[in-house]
């Protein structure tokens, strides 16, 4: 019988050695998506971190915020390391998006998803979701150049945040956007460690526990801030 | 028991295929899922219609010939279990039934139920061999193994190669097939020396074949009718990262030592 995948039938010898050979097969982008994940889980950690300290009062995060802003060029390294992890996390997850979806061009009339879950499968909707909002954000406490009723200042995030999430629609969109990043994350924690080809039957359970537990500390964490403004907890 | 059949039927590669609905009675219990089928062929026979065609072979659960994709599960509703190996008694009077091939881009469908898998084959001919002594037998005992790492092998090494893995996964990836055939040699002392060259090629011809990429959806070792962990993916993807950053063999072939 004619071969109907001829076209593959020469064999390809295998990815050139190295770590950029490694960026060539389909298993290299997923340790891209990892290690990118891995510096911006640590990114959401510290991030939640510093945010909490608005539960102290204001000297503790305007300090805090000062104390960033006069790092002598730290943050802005932190910054280029962060856009960088972003921009290969987007490029990455498309390059591979584009793989699967092409694998599978005659989809099943009827599909039944067993071990899977709901974050899982829905993993290229919620990251374009925390795209929009990390768009918006940005806009909203860094650049303070979104519309509504308050004047952002430079060198007072206190009041930047309290006058922010007073307003309920953008407190409310806050905690929407963090339940979509925790969705992301309940999947995306995990999966970086498999994908790391961290696995082993002795810590496989407890690794799950704590992928799960950084997912909640980071999403319910930055929901508990706009929450506490908007109940007048902070005000 | 009476049942309504949803199947897809294609005459050959290139034509459109689409669902053909059939009433089939007097099914036993007793039947195997493809007797079931074989009872409606011998009906369509007689009519003087094509049958249904399905692959299969040992009909014992151990050669990987069949697979089909029955409500939506590769292999059916029974869990570790292959088609062949599916009896009627988990389905009852008066179920529907849709039955499809495997979907994939590197399984392309031949005819109504039979996929090509040949691709699977490719794979294996880029790396799954080791280098054998020539010579006499050697003693059965002469290399020792230990306990865990035979049976990590013989884990893998279960797999049939039937190809459910890449009809559950929402990607149609080939990550359990091409994990279990690296872990399978590459937990024994005869797979060490490809051990390195064979990731890396097996990897590149899974790539070439047009699967998708794993997104740790776990379907695949649901689907898996041997049982075959996830956890031997994790092992590939560090005997990768591993073989691209040493790539040992290359090296040492480029300096003149092979």
């Amino acid at each position: 019988m004619a071969n109907p995948n001829a076209s593959v039938q020469a064999r390809p010898l295998a990815a050139p050695p190295g770590p950029l050979g490694l960026l060539t097969t389909s298993v290299g982008q997923k340790i891209v998506m990892a290690v990118t994940g891995l510096i911006l889980v640590g990114f959401l950690l510290m991030h939640f971190a510093g945010n909490a300290l608005i539960f102290m009062g204001p000297d503790a995060i305007n300090g805090y915020s000062y104390l960033l802003h006069h790092s002598h060029g730290l943050l802005w390294i932190a910054r280029a390391v962060l856009l960088l992890a972003v921009g290969l996390h987007i490029v990455t997850a498309l390059k591979l998006a584009g793989k699967n979806s092409a694998a599978r061009p005659q989809g099943y009339r009827v599909k039944r998803d067993v071990a899977t879950s709901y974050a899982a499968r829905t993993m290229v909707w919620s990251g374009p979701i925390v795209l929009a909002f990390l768009v918006y954000h940005l806009a909203h406490l860094t650049f303070g150049v979104t519309p509504g009723p308050y004047a952002h200042s430079e060198d007072n995030v206190y009041a930047n945040l309290v006058q922010g999430f007073s307003i309920p629609w953008v407190a409310g969109f806050y905690i929407v956007a963090m339940m979509g990043l925790g969705n992301h994350l309940f999947h995306g924690i995990w999966s970086m460690f498999q994908s790391l080809g961290i696995n082993h039957s002795a810590y496989n359970e407890r690794l799950k526990r704590v992928s799960f537990g950084i997912a909640l500390v980071i999403t319910f964490g930055n929901i508990s801030i706009p929450l506490a403004v908007l109940t007048g907890i902070v005000r | 028991m009476k049942l309504k059949l949803h199947i897809w039927r294609q005459p050959n590669q290139s034509a459109q295929g689409a669902f053909a609905d059939y009433e089939l009675g007097d099914v036993s219990e007793d039947m195997s899922f493809l007797e079931m089928l074989d009872v409606l062929n011998e009906k369509l026979s007689a009519d003087g219609k094509d049958p249904v065609a399905f692959d299969h072979d040992c009909r014992e659960g151990i050669c990987g010939m069949c697979g089909m994709v029955v409500n939506g599960s590769p292999h059916g509703p029974r869990k570790s279990t292959t088609t062949c190996q599916l009896h009627m008694r988990s389905f009852k009077d008066g179920d529907e039934l849709w039955i499809e091939p495997w979907r994939a881009q590197a399984f392309p469908v031949l005819k109504d139920l039979v996929v090509d898998r040949s691709s699977f084959d490719r794979i294996i001919q880029s790396g799954g061999y080791i280098s054998a002594r020539a010579g006499s037998a050697q003693d059965a005992n002469a290399t020792l193994i230990p306990k865990l790492d035979a049976d990590t092998a013989f884990e893998a090494a279960a797999c049939i190669g039937c190809g459910a893995c890449v009809a559950a996964c929402p990607n149609a990836s080939a990550m359990l097939f091409v994990a279990a055939k690296v872990s399978h040699l590459g937990h024994l002392p005869q797979g060490q020396p490809e051990r390195y060259s064979r990731v890396r090629k097996m990897v590149s011809q899974m790539d070439a074949e047009g699967f998708g990429g794993c997104t740790n959806h776990k379907e695949c070792e649901a689907a898996c009718p041997k049982g075959i962990s996830i956890s031997h993916i994790a092992r590939l993807n560090r005997d990768l990262v591993k073989a691209q950053l040493t790539a040992a063999e290359e090296k040492a072939v480029s300096e003149g030592a092979g």
